[in-house]
């Protein structure tokens, strides 16, 4: 039961992950590789944050600053590539990963910085008969009322149709008067939200934020969008799902040095069978 | 003649370094409906393009009004003074339900919209029938109603419209056609793009014949249709006919 629950929390940090990647490549067909490491720089800002400030400043303050880095590279890295290749734009990404990387190293002087455990969050709760901690239980309520959410947003709002129309026909979404570049940015805000968020439940569980700690959680993340069909958001939440109880399950098998060999077992597999994954749009690629 | 609401001006336009528009002129008057004929290739759709803002002109003037330049302004800003293509091809939004796709026509907009629901549908009977269906499960003609009506919903002083017969049943193309008679008694100045030249010329006030990007032959709609090169090129129809 504990590693069912692990699991189910594990899945909603990824999928909040996941659904930044989902969201980006929906509208821009672009993996954007600097995403894992925006969620690391959410971390440390929380780290360097709750030093100075109580933790319920420093968390809005994080997710504003997580979502003016996310807003900034889109403008400075993607945005004038926009008619492009789509590979210079894949290629900008990982420049915008590793640079994030390195100017965390900088700043971290390559010091393990120790992330803030939030008491409230730390305490430890009995559920179904199983200790845990709290993070674990409200991780999937606060992913599903997320979810629910943005689900709302994208399918009964107006900047939402625009999202819908902009990821099918930029030119045409253009005709109605629609602003892509607003559209974009929007969804970039959207991903580095959920990621901040994410960043503040998933370093709880880890002592501490390196400038490479974006990427484990980074790449299971997007291998659930690509499980779970790239571009879908309900996609990428049943990947996540799916990759984070599968992991957990296999701990509880005593097969802990499996389970990350395990998600990448599913994502080949995956590839060969469903190339499109299990949410993913028939369509070949964007005209 | 009456006041004109756009005038294009010795327009160029080049995809890299090759010229599709090479100095066109001509202008539109308040009400008419103008078309463009003339064979594939000709930079027909590349005008209307350039016109909106979607591609940007090498050279050349796009005015709206009296001194309203176009050339320079995004296409946002372009539908924002009231001009609104119907693009080559439909493109209606194929995972929007036909309201949305006509919601978002509106985009701009920030009133009421019954009005202009309630116009379009008296339009396009169908596409009410069709109110929840996913635009991209529509027929082709269906999709060409729709492609209008979208455009409609911004309340356009001018709507263009690019081939919008293209591919369509004859009696289809007849509705179409009837459409765009309807539009023009509501005020609308039309800018057509046409293959089909006769039907176009027939409900034109005035037409210009574009060849390889540039305008070779202007006229009244009536004029052109009584044109020997006119009905030799582009109706098929011999000079003993
Ligand atoms: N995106 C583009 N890149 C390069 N060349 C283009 C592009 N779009 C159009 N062209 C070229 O510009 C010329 C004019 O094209 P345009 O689409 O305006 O013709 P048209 O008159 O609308 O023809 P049709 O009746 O076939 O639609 C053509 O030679 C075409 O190959
Ligand atoms: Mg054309």
């Amino acid at each position: 039961m504990a590693y069912l629950l692990a699991g189910i929390s594990a899945g909603g940090q990824y999928a909040l992950i996941a659904i930044g990647y989902t969201m980006v490549y929906g509208i821009l067909r672009l993996i954007n590789f600097a995403h894992a490491d925006v969620f690391m720089v959410a971390g440390l800002l929380m780290v360097y944050l709750t030093t100075s400030v109580p933790y319920y400043i420093a968390i809005p303050l994080v997710i504003l600053i997580t979502v003016l880095v996310a807003f900034t590279i889109e403008k400075c890295a993607y945005s004038p590539l926009r008619e492009a290749p789509r590979m210079s734009v894949m290629i900008s990404a990982i420049g915008v990963s590793y640079l994030l990387q390195n100017v965390a190293l900088y700043v971290t002087g390559g010091q393990p910085q120790v992330y803030p455990q939030m008491e409230f969050f730390s305490r430890t709760v009995t559920i179904f008969g199983a200790t845990t901690k709290m993070v674990t239980v409200i991780t999937p309520l606060l992913v599903a009322v997320l979810v629910v959410a943005l689900v709302f947003l994208i399918n009964k709002t107006k900047i939402g149709m625009a999202m819908r129309a902009s990821s099918v026909d930029f030119n045409t979404a253009r005709l109605m008067g629609i602003r892509i570049n607003s559209v974009i940015s929007f969804t970039f805000i959207i991903g580095a939200v959920l990621a901040a968020i994410g960043s503040m439940l998933y370093f709880n569980n880890y002592p501490s934020v390196i400038p490479t700690s974006g990427s484990m959680p980074g790449l299971k993340a997007f291998v659930s969008a690509v499980v779970g069909g790239i571009g879908s958001i309900p996609g990428a939440v049943v990947g996540a799902f799916i990759i984070g109880i599968c992991e957990n399950l296999l701990k509880m098998l005593g097969l802990t040095p499996f389970s990350d060999a395990f998600t990448f077992a599913l994502l080949i597999v995956i590839l060969c069978v469903k190339p499109s994954g299990i949410f993913g749009e028939k369509k070949i690629d964007k005209v | 003649m009456s006041k004109k609401i756009l005038t294009v001006k010795d327009l160029y336009i080049a995809y890299g370094g090759i010229e599709a528009v090479k100095g066109i002129s001509f202008d539109v008057c308040e009400g008419e409906v103008v078309t463009l004929i003339g064979s594939n290739g000709a930079g027909k759709s590349t005008t209307l393009k350039a016109i909106s803002g979607l591609v940007k002109p090498k050279s050349g003037s796009i005015v709206m009004g009296e001194d309203k330049s176009l050339t320079g302004l995004s296409t946002d800003a372009i539908v924002a003074q009231g001009i609104s293509l119907v693009p080559e091809g439909r493109r209606v939004f194929p995972n929007l339900t036909v309201k949305e796709n006509l919601k978002i026509g509106a985009y701009l907009r920030h009133d009421n919209l019954d009005e202009d629901f309630k116009y379009v549908y008296s339009l396009f009977p169908r596409l009410e029938e069709r109110n929840w269906q996913l635009a991209g499960t529509l027929s082709g003609g269906e999709q060409q109603m729709l492609a209008v009506g979208r455009a409609l919903m911004s309340r356009p002083k001018i709507i263009m419209m690019d081939e919008p017969s293209l591919g369509l049943a004859p009696l289809v193309v007849k509705d179409i056609f009837g459409i765009i008679e309807e539009i023009r008694k509501n005020g609308v100045t039309v800018l057509l793009n046409e293959q089909n030249a006769n039907m176009a010329l027939k409900v034109a006030d005035r037409g210009f014949v574009m060849e390889t990007g540039s305008i070779t032959m202007t006229g009244t709609g009536a004029e052109l249709l009584a044109n020997e090169k006119i009905r030799e090129a582009y109706l098929g129809k011999s000079k003993t006919n």
